[in-house]
């Protein structure tokens, strides 16, 4: 880790003075969450007290608006890598990098869910606001320094989720989700607090920096059973196999809005999360977790690949694609390289890109004003709206990974990682889950190309879900010429990381 | 013109693209004018490509008409041609406006018939220009794509399920190519084709899994490109798509799988497995001639029992490929040369083939052999065509199949001699089920109702199959049109392999490998 400790600079003054500079610098730091934190309570205010649910999709757009100017002040103004508060909270590259995307994701999944949700009475003003919470602790996740700081942001995150989960009260489904989903999500709460405790037995401290001190000459037995403890806690909230089962139920059961939100910024934020741990907290044991990850990997791409073949509910369909998805991701990290980072978050922006496109489609099945989930209702939709079924096409075979489309070249940044850290094995058995992966994408091509008759499907499309669908298409297919100049951040990202 | 290579290769998907943004209904006039755009563009292509030729330096056999600019992930954008890619653009450029020609009929969803084509020729031309391993995978791969809509939208009754199959397998022969050449880049730190050809990767022994691998690394990397290739060739046993995807897809599907797409196997081939892996080419030969043999004697009886035009003329194709692979791997100029000519040879034949079942399925919308017989007496000029082709197909001299076969069963007799012996029974045999296909067909007395009042080519399917009957007797007379480009590029080819080879078995590993046993 490069940290320059940015505390008390040589100022003169009394030792209180000196105090209060250094908790406005360490504030100045976290402003960010700070503003986002504070705006949402004082938005919370309002809605309890003006009590009044019209004033919601003005509240929605602003919380989006709020997001994307929080990633363009984080993404063009952040500097450097900043510790606050003796090192619990880290501003670096990495940090930006994940949050960039976690605010971008968020922000349009948003903006383009307030048709499904206006037209279904689903959306009150704690919808935005919960979500706004639940990034707030994304955030926060993505910069902890240590393991109080990690597990506030990841409960924040996880009790707005839970509660986002069961929005659709009057629906046994989704409340069926919210409840499993809390109880899933309590488990791996409690694994990962488990494995804190005896981390911090052994460690003596709950700080990285400490963490990593007290590993770097050979690692004790307990730290290494602290460390897997904490993989599985956070493999919960990445939905790694085998500890995905949550996963299609909920995003079943979830209002769609939610599944799409579900499927892309927690994602990021956990995976986030889980390269900080494994690379700041547990730097020096490296050849201990780039095991378990690969495990995690190969499980996930395998169960990923093979479950989502029976599956005919698009929204469990993605679920299983998900879950492949973080395994293909996971395999950048488990390379344990500077590269495999690097590789990792390309792979991530990537796959949170292509999601957030499918999503926009998904939200937009329904057939007489109710929400259709069945794939064959897709049956020869290219004759009835050909430019969405094109975009929805370029989508599915760039998750599957097929050239020239950019998910491709996510693919091939995470199997050169592999490969460049003598695991060729874990890249081929990714190639293969890919393989095995192809084919669902590709019958999702086949309902709307090649069928002979036509499936009844209205897809009604407001204009900001529209232009996310079709941009995030285009950008598949143009990104082919420099990926947008990710590469860049990226690298910065994963070298501020890893040292 | 230093970016002529990318002008050729990306001409046409700049014209799919403008037919996708700028071409709205589906009415009689639009669809003309997706015809028309979409033949334009590819005979724009053709004639660029034509500068190509004229400025084409055959006795050059470095790269020519290079490019080079930064790309993504650190790897470069580079395109260049030599001797044994040349003739494989000519191909593909002279054949799309044909098949464009060809496809004149098509009334269901002509716009994106067009689009899917015209994107099909860039990543056709991309394969053979591009002069790095991710940009060559990355055109390889994409070529799949609208091959699988081409099949699944327009094909025939099964072609769900041949265009699921044509993806899989070729997809799963593919990504192990994708993992060896990453490893590639790993060892040599670069994707440049050039740098790799001179690389010279590892050939010491290894053991993997516990099994001594003779050739060590260059034999693993080997063995994945082969995956990747023998499926597309495709070879025997791996073949078994390729009659599905064949008799699925519509006529002019056919013929860009049977002309192109299936010289990419062969091209990779020539321009991976035998320049950088010479090691690993050299022990593993004898098994690709084996497998070759069989291809040619098992397809070819297969041929034989089919009911099928469509999937009889994909079994000869399998078979006729057979030579190609025999020719590679005998690793001697006439087998090289012969391969190539013989891949460019079938693909007029195999496109003419194809294009004469199209012309009688169009007319009675069937393709079982025992539908038709005595067509000669309606349709003389057709007759004469299919003729010409059927006898090209068995290597007639004076067509060029025959120039193909004669050189690589040469070079083959250097390499085996049984198998030699067993490839020149396909010779036979490809007569005997090429013979009947025609006897069955076109001869004896028109008996059929429905065949009665079938009429002879149109001036359009004339217009059609002019060039291929030019092209096949051309080469056939006079083939130096083809060797003299190839000639320089396969001698350096052979030279490197055979220098390659033998520094490895002078080496003291392998000396000492000898002598002790």
């Amino acid at each position: 880790m490069r940290l320059s400790l940015n505390g008390p600079k040589a100022r003169s003054g009394s030792p209180k003075g000196r105090a209060v500079d250094m908790i406005q610098s360490d504030l100045l730091i976290l402003l960010p969450e700070i503003i986002l934190a504070i705006t949402a309570m004082a938005a919370l205010m309002v809605g309890v007290y003006g009590g009044q649910d019209r004033l919601a999709p003005m509240m929605l757009w602003a919380t989006s608006a709020a997001f994307i100017a929080l990633a363009v002040w984080i993404g063009w103004v952040g500097q450097g890598a900043n510790v606050a508060f003796g090192g619990m909270f880290v501003d670096d590259a990495f940090a930006r990098f994940a949050k960039v995307v976690i605010l971008v994701s968020a922000a349009s999944v948003l903006v383009m869910g307030e048709g499904y949700m206006v037209r279904r009475g689903l959306l009150n003003f704690e919808y935005p606001l919960l979500v706004a919470f639940a990034v707030c602790g994304m955030m926060v996740m993505v910069s902890a320094g240590d393991l109080i700081v990690l597990y506030m942001g990841l409960e924040l995150q996880s009790l707005s989720l839970y509660v986002v989960a069961g929005l659709h009260r009057d629906s046994v489904r989704s409340t069926e989700a919210g409840l499993k989903y809390f109880v899933l999500g309590a488990l791996g709460s409690g694994l990962l607090l488990y494995g804190a405790s005896l981390t911090y037995g052994f460690a003596g401290t709950t700080g990285f920096e400490g963490i990593v001190r007290a590993a770097s000459e050979g690692t004790p037995l307990g730290l290494l059973f602290g460390l897997a403890f904490i993989l599985s806690g956070l493999a919960f909230k990445v939905s790694a196999v085998p500890f995905h089962m949550w996963t299609p139920d909920v995003y079943e059961g979830s209002p769609t809005p939610v599944t799409a939100f579900f499927s892309t910024a927690p994602k990021m934020a956990a995976i986030g999360l889980l390269a900080r741990v494994v690379h700041d907290a547990f730097g020096g044991a490296v050849a201990d977790w780039t095991q378990i990850v690969a495990f995690l990997s190969v499980a996930s791409m395998f169960l990923g690949a093979f479950a989502a073949i029976g599956q005919r509910d698009i929204k469990r369909l993605m679920a299983y694609s998900s879950i492949a998805h973080m395994g293909f991701a996971l395999m950048g990290l488990a390379s344990g390289t500077v590269f495999g980072v690097q590789a990792m978050l390309v792979y991530m922006a990537i796959y949170v890109t292509m999601n957030v496109g499918t999503f926009a489609f998904i939200l937009s099945m329904e057939r007489d004003g109710r929400a259709v989930t069945d794939i064959g209702a897709l049956r020869l939709h290219s004759r009835q709206e050909p430019l969405k079924a094109l975009a929805l096409l370029v989508l599915m075979f760039s998750l599957a990974g097929v050239p020239p489309l950019v998910g491709f070249f996510g693919k091939f940044y995470v199997l050169q990682a592999a490969v460049g850290a003598d695991m060729a094995w874990l890249a081929v058995a990714g190639v293969i889950a890919s393989v095995i992966g192809a084919f669902y994408y590709l019958r999702i091509v086949y309902y709307m190309y090649f069928g002979e008759d036509a499936g009844s499907l209205d897809s009604p499309m407001g204009p900001a879900q529209w232009a996310l669908l079709v941009a995030s298409a285009a950008i598949m297919v143009v990104g082919v010429i420099n990926l947008f100049g990710i590469e860049g951040p990226a690298a910065a990202a994963a070298a501020a990381l890893v040292d | 013109m230093e970016n002529v290579l990318s002008i050729v290769t990306f001409l046409p998907v700049t014209a799919a693209g403008i037919l996708a943004l700028f071409l709205r209904g589906d009415d009689e006039p639009a669809r003309r004018n997706a015809r028309w755009l979409a033949l334009t563009a590819t005979s724009v292509t053709f004639v660029i490509s034509l500068f190509l030729i004229a400025n084409f330096e055959p006795g050059d056999t470095g790269f020519q008409f290079v490019e080079e600019r930064e790309w993504l992930l650190g790897l470069k954008y580079r395109m260049g041609i030599d001797g044994i890619s040349m003739p494989f653009v000519m191909l593909t450029t002279f054949l799309m406006p044909v098949t464009i020609i060809a496809c004149w009929g098509v009334t269901h969803r002509v716009k994106d018939y067009m689009i899917a084509f015209l994107t099909l020729e860039t990543l056709m031309i991309g394969v053979f220009t591009s002069l790095d391993l991710v940009l060559f995978y990355v055109f390889f791969e994409g070529g799949l794509i609208p091959m699988f809509l081409i099949i699944g939208i327009w094909g025939g009754r099964e072609r769900i399920y041949a265009a699921f199959k044509f993806f899989l397998y070729t997809f799963l022969g593919s990504v192990l190519m994708l993992v060896a050449m990453i490893a590639m880049y790993q060892d040599a730190g670069t994707t440049d084709i050039r740098a790799l050809m001179v690389h010279g990767f590892a050939s010491d022994g290894l053991k993997v899994l516990g099994i001594n691998v003779l050739g060590g690394l260059q034999t693993l990397l080997w063995l994945a490109f082969f995956a990747s290739f023998a499926v597309k060739m495709p070879m025997w046993p791996v073949h078994t798509w390729l009659p599905d995807a064949h008799v699925q897809a519509p006529t002019a599907g056919s013929v860009v799988l049977a002309a192109i797409l299936l010289k990419m196997g062969g091209y990779g081939f020539l321009r991976f497995s035998f320049p950088m892996f010479p090691v690993a080419s050299e022990l593993l030969a004898p098994m690709v001639l084996w497998l070759s043999a069989i291809a040619i004697v098992y397809t070819s009886l297969v041929a034989l029992a089919q009911e099928d035009m469509k999937k009889l003329i994909a079994y000869s194709s399998v078979a006729h490929m057979g030579y190609v692979t025999a020719g590679i791997f005998s690793a001697n100029r006439q087998g090289i040369d012969g391969a190539i000519f013989q891949m460019i040879s079938h693909g007029f034949i195999s496109g003419a083939l194809f294009l004469c079942v199209g012309v009688i399925y169009d007319r009675m919308h069937t393709r079982a052999i025992d539908a038709y017989g005595g067509l000669v007496s309606r349709m003389p000029a057709y007759a004469l065509i299919f003729m010409l082709f059927t006898l090209a197909n068995v290597g007639l001299p004076g067509t060029s199949g025959f120039i193909g076969e004669f050189l690589t069963l040469m070079g083959i007799f250097q390499a085996n001699t049984w198998v030699a012996a067993l490839a020149a029974t396909g010779v036979i045999l490809s007569a005997a089920y090429a013979l009947w296909l025609y006897r069955r067909v076109m001869m004896g007395e028109l008996v059929r109702e429905a065949l009665k009042s079938i009429t002879d080519l149109s001036w359009r399917e004339r217009l059609v199959f002019a060039p291929l009957v030019a092209m096949t007797l051309l080469l056939g007379v006079y083939p130096s049109v083809v060797t003299d480009i190839i000639g320089p590029s396969v001698e350096a080819l052979v030279a490197g392999h055979d220098a390659a080879v033998a520094e490895w078995s002078e080496s003291p590993l392998r000396v000492a490998e000898r002598t002790g046993r």
